[in-house]
């Protein structure tokens, strides 16, 4: 009887593959271009976490269908749920979660190996820049479509020196389920 | 003459709003609405229909009030309820997106079958460049692969 795979796994082997190389080289393509357009790192940022933010909003749906995890009761859920299964099915690497807080309402997302940034360097010039801010914003998107409002953001970057990628992921709120239709009818 | 035997009768999908994205219908002979009022009424039908299932739950805290809604998937949800006439199965995503099947109310349990029309959504609905969300939409692929994939679970 073969061993029960870990629904990560059983995930990544539903969905189908894209050459990682296309994939990491197409996104340096993508950063390159706004890096041209927009000259200020900021503004690349900021771009880059508007676009994973629409990335998020439709991918949630894409993730629900295929790996068929139901809704989490607890943020602590949430975060095992995006480190193990989300990251392993899109990504094909797991995240590890720590550093929570005493609420558990925020916590680390550490990532050993990045797909996003194989082969790059960043110059002297785009020292500000945060290469993979897009998995920011798509973390945020996806989260705000199953009702809870968050704060993604780099804490440590590889390309910058330091010695792994971790995100901080922080809960603000959960949108309550109001009742869409105004009573006048 | 040749006679339309089908046991799907229609099927909506609701985005979190209210906003009714897509009306497919196979057989509905009797219609007394607007469209627009139908999905209205469905939708409120259903909102309705939630609360008053976690509200009667046996084994809830009972904490809540009628009015408390919790999250969607979160808690007791139904999932169909049964007439003479007809047959309403409810997929419910966490993600807000509710997939309703008015079916023969002598279907079996739907709940893979409305969990492979999810997939349908999503492949070709939710990664369509086109397709700005929150819209109601109009794929042609995905009616034909919906009618396609409806006709074996005749």
């Amino acid at each position: 009887m073969a061993p029960a795979m870990r629904p990560g796994d059983a995930a990544f082997a539903a969905v189908e593959h894209v050459n990682a190389e296309l994939f990491t080289l197409t996104y340096g393509a993508i950063v390159r271009q706004l890096l041209t357009d927009f000259e200020e790192v900021e503004q690349v940022n900021k771009q880059l976490d508007a676009m994973g933010y629409n990335i998020g909003i439709r991918l949630i749906d894409d993730f629900l269908a295929k790996s068929n995890v139901t809704r989490c009761s607890e943020f602590r859920e949430t975060a095992d749920v995006i480190a193990k299964v989300g990251f392993k099915m899109l990504l094909g690497v797991t995240a590890t979660v720590s550093n929570w807080n005493n609420d558990s309402t925020e916590c680390s997302l550490i990532l050993e190996e990045n797909p996003l940034v194989d082969f790059v360097e960043l110059p002297e010039t785009c020292q500000g820049l945060h290469y993979c801010n897009i998995l920011c914003g798509v973390i945020r998107g996806a989260l705000e479509m199953v009702s809870m409002r968050t704060e993604v953001k780099w804490v440590r970057d590889m390309l910058r020196g330091d010695d792994a990628y971790e995100m901080r992921l922080k809960m603000l709120d959960q949108i309550p389920e109001a009742y869409p239709y105004k009573d006048d009818e | 003459m040749a006679t339309v035997r089908t046991r799907m009768r229609c099927l909506y999908v609701f985005n979190r709003n209210g906003i009714c994205l897509h009306y497919h219908v196979w057989l509905r002979p009797l219609i007394t609405l607007s469209a627009q009022q139908d999905q209205k009424l469905l939708f409120g039908l259903l909102y309705s229909l939630k609360s008053f299932a976690a509200k009667v739950d046996p084994l809830s805290t009972g904490k809540e009030n009628l009015s408390f809604q919790q999250p969607p998937g979160q808690g007791c949800s139904f999932h169909s309820f049964r007439t003479n006439t007809y047959k309403l199965s409810l997929l419910e995503t966490p993600s807000g997106i509710k997939f309703i099947l008015v079916t023969d109310p002598r279907m079996g349990d739907l709940r893979d079958a409305m969990k492979y029309i999810y997939n349908i959504y999503v492949e070709y609905v939710v990664k369509n460049p086109l397709y700005e969300p929150g819209q109601p939409f109009r794929c042609e692929l995905f009616n034909s692969t919906l009618d396609q994939y409806v006709k074996t679970l005749e």
